[in-house]
Order: C-alpha cells, then sequence, then structure tokens
C-alpha cells in the first residue's frame, strides 16, 4: 500500500467534509453535550447530593465517562457514511477505481478519512472533560480525579478499538444502502451493545474498572479482526460495480 | 493497442458478453455500438480492469488484464469517462481535476499546467473554483472528460461521450477527441449516437451481447447495402426497362421513377446503364449511388439478427 494514495483519497474526503455541515454539527452537538454537558450534570448532582456526593461521584464520573465509547461509535457513522454512501451517491466509485490506485488504498483512505476526525474530536472531548470533571468535583473529592487509568483505557485503547468497528461496520452496510441517511440508521445500530454496557454498569451488575475495560477491548479486537476480513470480500471492486446496490 | 480474444462475462446464468474478439491499432478510435444491455458497459469495465473477466483474454498496451499487478499498470495508461461522471459534486472544478492528477502521479506543476489547459479549452477556467455540483450536465461532463486526458493517457476509454453536450459543447468535444487521435493516442468510444460514430470512428464494431460486425462504416454500408446506382429518369418506359434488363444486373428494383441498379463496379458500369438507357430513348435527369447512412445501416444489422 502506498501512503501517497492514501493520504490523496484522505484529504480529498477531508475537502469534502468541508462542506457537510450536518457532519460539524452531530461531532460539534455530541461532543458539546458530552464534554460540557456531562460535567454540568456533576456539578449539579455535587450541588444537590450534600455530604453523600463524595461517595456518588466517582461511579457517576466512571459511568458518564464511557459516553466517549457511544462517541466513537456514532461520530465514525455519521462521517463513514458521508465517505463512502456520498460516493455511491455522487457515482464516483467508477472513475475511482479506474485510477491507478488498489482495493485496499481506497479503503485505507476512506477509512482514515472516518477515523481521523472522530478520533481527534473524541480526545479533545476527552480532555475538556476531564478538565471540567476535576474542576467541578475538586471540592468534593478534595482531589484531582482524572487523568486515570480508566479514562485511559477508554480514550486510549476502548475508543480507537469501537472507532475502527464502527468503520468497518459501516463499510459493510454501504454495500447495500443507496442513501446517507439509511446509512446513518442503520449504522448507528452498532451502538446497541454499547448502550447496554452502559445500563449494566448503571444498574451496576457490572463495573467499568481498569480489568474489564481491557476485557472489553479484547473483544471488541476479535470483533474487529473479523469484520476487518469481511470489510476486505465488501469493498473489492468487481463487487462494487456489480453487486453493491 | 487493445487485443481483445474471446472475452467473455456472465453474472450467475445471464451472459452480457459472449465470445468477444476485436483489435484495435495504435492511433485509432474505434466504436462500439450497439443497443442498451449489449454488454458495451460490461465490455468498457472490463478492459479497465473495472470487473473481472469471466474467460477469455485482451491485452491493453501489451498487459493482459485479469492480474492485480498488470492491473495497475493498465490503470496509468488508460483514461476513463464513464456513462455517469461521478465528480464530486462538493469540491470545485480545479479541486476536482487535482484529486485525479495526483493519483495519476502528476506532478504539481503538470496538473497545474494540465488543468489550467483542458480547462481553458473547454471554455470552463474562470468556473474553476466553483462547486461542481452547480454545474450544467454538459459541464460535468466536459470536466469529466478533462479528468481522463489530465494524465495523457495512451488509450482514452469514452461511455456514451457527448450524450450531455449541446451541439457547439459536442463540437468542442469532438475536436477535442479528434486533436487527441492526432496525438498518436488510441480511442475506444461506446455510443448510441451513430451520426458521431460516423463522423469519427475509424472503425465500427456493432455488438448484441456478441460481436456481430465489425468495420470501418463504408465497408459496413457496403457489406449490408452492396453498390447500388440510383438513376433518376423523368419517365420509365418497357423500352428503358429491357435495356437495364439487357445488361443483366445483379439486382435492380424501380421506385416512382428511379432505377436503382446493384453493380460491382459503379466506375464501369454506370456508363454502359447510362447509355443503354438514352439508346431507348430514355430521358435521365440525374444519376447518383444509394448511399444510406450508418444508422439505416445499423438499423439493417440488427433487424436481422432479430
Amino acid at each position: 500500500m502506498r501512503l501517497t494514495k492514501i493520504w490523496t483519497i484522505t484529504s480529498k474526503d477531508f475537502l469534502i467534509f468541508r462542506t457537510k455541515r450536518s457532519i460539524l454539527f452531530s461531532m460539534v452537538g455530541l461532543l458539546i453535550f458530552i464534554s460540557i454537558g456531562l460535567p454540568v450534570i456533576i456539578e449539579y448532582v455535587v450541588r444537590k447530593a450534600g455530604d453523600s456526593a463524595s461517595t456518588l461521584l466517582p461511579t457517576l464520573i466512571d459511568a458518564f465517562s464511557f459516553w466517549f465509547v457511544n462517541l466513537a461509535v456514532i461520530i465514525p457513522t455519521s462521517i463513514a457514511s458521508y465517505s463512502i454512501v456520498g460516493e455511491k451517491v455522487e457515482k464516483s466509485l467508477e472513475p475511482l477505481l479506474a485510477a491507478p490506485v488498489t482495493d485496499e488504498e481506497i479503503l485505507m483512505g476512506k477509512s482514515l478519512a472516518a477515523f481521523i476526525p472522530s478520533i481527534i474530536s473524541i480526545w479533545a472531548g476527552g480532555i475538556i472533560y476531564m478538565i471540567l470533571i476535576n474542576m467541578f468535583s475538586y471540592k468534593t473529592l478534595t482531589y484531582l480525579y482524572y487523568p486515570n487509568w480508566n479514562i485511559a483505557a477508554i480514550l486510549l485503547i476502548l475508543g480507537p478499538l469501537v472507532c475502527i468497528l464502527s468503520i468497518g461496520y459501516n463499510v459493510i452496510i454501504s454495500s447495500r444502502i443507496n442513501d446517507i441517511r439509511s446509512a446513518q440508521q442503520l449504522g448507528i445500530l452498532i451502538v446497541l451493545p454499547f448502550g447496554l454496557i452502559y445500563v449494566l454498569k448503571e444498574l451496576s451488575i457490572i463495573s467499568l474498572s481498569v480489568n474489564n475495560l481491557m476485557i472489553i477491548s479484547a473483544i471488541v479486537l476479535i470483533v474487529d479482526i473479523f469484520v476487518f476480513y469481511l470489510v476486505l470480500n465488501t469493498f473489492r471492486r468487481d463487487e462494487i460495480l456489480t453487486k453493491w446496490q | 493497442m487493445i487485443d481483445v480474444k474471446n472475452l467473455t462475462k456472465s453474472f450467475g446464468n445471464f451472459p452480457a458478453v459472449e465470445n468477444l474478439s476485436f483489435h484495435v491499432n495504435k492511433g485509432e478510435i474505434f466504436g462500439f455500438l450497439g443497443p442498451n444491455g449489449a454488454g458495451k458497459t460490461t465490455t468498457i469495465r472490463m478492459l479497465c480492469c473495472l470487473i473481472s473477466k469471466s474467460s477469455g483474454e485482451a491485452k491493453i498496451a501489451g498487459y493482459e488484464i485479469g492480474n492485480n499487478a498488470n492491473s495497475l499498470e493498465i490503470r496509468k495508461k488508460i483514461g476513463l469517462v464513464p456513462d455517469n461522471v461521478g465528480l464530486y459534486s462538493g469540491l470545485s472544478a480545479y479541486e476536482n481535476l487535482d484529486f485525479y492528477g495526483r493519483l495519476y502521479d502528476c506532478s504539481e506543476k503538470r496538473r497545474k499546467e494540465n488543468i489550467e489547459y483542458y480547462l481553458r479549452m473547454m471554455g470552463l477556467w474562470d468556473k474553476r473554483n466553483q462547486s461542481v455540483g452547480n454545474f450544467s450536465k454538459g459541464m460535468k461532463q466536459k470536466i469529466a472528460i478533462a479528468r481522463a486526458m489530465l494524465h495523457d493517457p495512451e488509450i482514452l476509454f469514452l461511455d456514451e461521450l457527448t450524450s450531455n453536450l449541446d451541439p457547439e459543447s459536442s463540437k468542442v468535444v469532438i475536436d477535442l477527441i479528434l486533436k487527441f487521435k492526432t496525438g498518436g493516442k488510441t480511442i475506444f468510444l461506446n455510443t448510441h449516437n451513430l451520426d458521431e460514430a460516423e463522423k469519427i470512428c475509424d472503425r465500427i464494431g456493432i455488438l448484441k451481447t456478441r460481436l456481430i460486425a465489425i468495420n470501418t462504416p463504408e465497408q459496413l454500408r457496403k457489406s449490408i447495402w452492396g453498390n447500388k446506382t440510383v438513376i433518376q429518369m423523368k419517365k420509365i418506359t418497357d423500352s428503358v426497362l429491357e435495356a437495364v434488363k439487357g445488361l443483366t444486373p445483379k439486382g435492380f428494383a424501380v421506385e416512382q421513377n428511379k432505377i436503382i441498379i446493384e453493380v460491382t463496379d459503379p466506375l464501369i458500369e454506370n456508363s454502359l446503364y447510362i447509355k443503354a438507357i438514352t439508346s431507348a430513348g430514355g430521358s435521365i435527369q440525374f444519376v447518383t449511388t444509394l448511399n444510406p447512412d450508418l444508422e439505416e445501416t445499423y438499423l439493417k444489422i440488427m433487424e436481422e439478427t432479430k
């Protein structure tokens, strides 16, 4: 694979995203909700809970931090649907496939175009979230809650792995979907298992300890490998021009 | 430049193209005609290494299609204008072309020069920074043609070249194609526009899943219609008809005041018929050759294959 070709495709997609306001709005809206909205809820809890806040806060903050995993599903879905279904809508895949680039280079270029803005926004949101949480919880906890290993596992391991899973899943469904909205609606379904984990945590059925986060990451890594092979078989020019509906 | 032997493509049990064999020379414009669903686009896609063949062989610029290493080399040497222009509507005309220039490894200097050259030629230089999404179909088609030529390919594959263009733009594009040809480039053209095919194609192949005819437009006409001389008379009398019959033509027909005679060599035979008719007292208004256009020839071939 040639990096220059991959980057050419990625940077072309970035130029296109620049004109798609819905991508920017969904990214910024979600980021504001999670990185600013959730710390504001924490601040509200601190004020309302009184003395019990110091025991309540760590559980609540850990649960909230898992929202960054959900973000790692949602943001790539929005971008990848434009990146691949967008090419189908514009009927631009044929000239692209006629250029001297391999299927893998196109796939990698498009995946990076979805991965890079997603991961940068998740990390940027994570930093804002940590700063605000520290600001709002310091008085009650009397120590800085972040950084810790939990958020590191979420932002640096589980988040990127989930991002890759989301992009792969979106490539697969893009092969059968012809409009961006349907692709986004179907693509978002992959948030369900992670939503379930969040609910289980809220119900105190599981804890999101570093160990558990690493186990979840390992499972996602295995699924990523499986999805990667499916994607390689789906994204073949023969399939794209003849079987992609 | 393009060598095809028994090339076949089937989708499941459905044969899209069967046993296609032909050769396109360097510097030639080869036109592919056929009804919808005849397999023209499938053929172009196979030759451009976009889809795999089911069987047979094809060589493009000396590279055999069907393996990945060759496919990359082939794609470097070809330019494709698909029937759907496939431009990025969110990007400007310049950005669309620049993207493809990069993919084809054109240096920055060459990209800039070629983009300016083609956009100026197409009359779109002033609109270079406008989003392609706001362009008309014809303008988009011009950008797609510029995109295919940007890297100076050896072979140009054109699928429905002028389908979206007004007559003025068609002329610009056809002139550009002819200019491209004079540079020794090979052009493979899929078209429904028989007038355009007749004007610019050196040879024509007629496809209906199988290749049913291939030749120059002139030879195709001759093979279907033969050489026919039309003699327009003031009045056709029995003595005139007897005079014509007396020369034992291969075939002849009378339509109103016209005598249509099948001849082998018009240069020799026409004068004999004129002499015989005038000797029989006939009054000839004019003599011409029956010259059906490519459209009539194409329709006749299609009718014969039904």
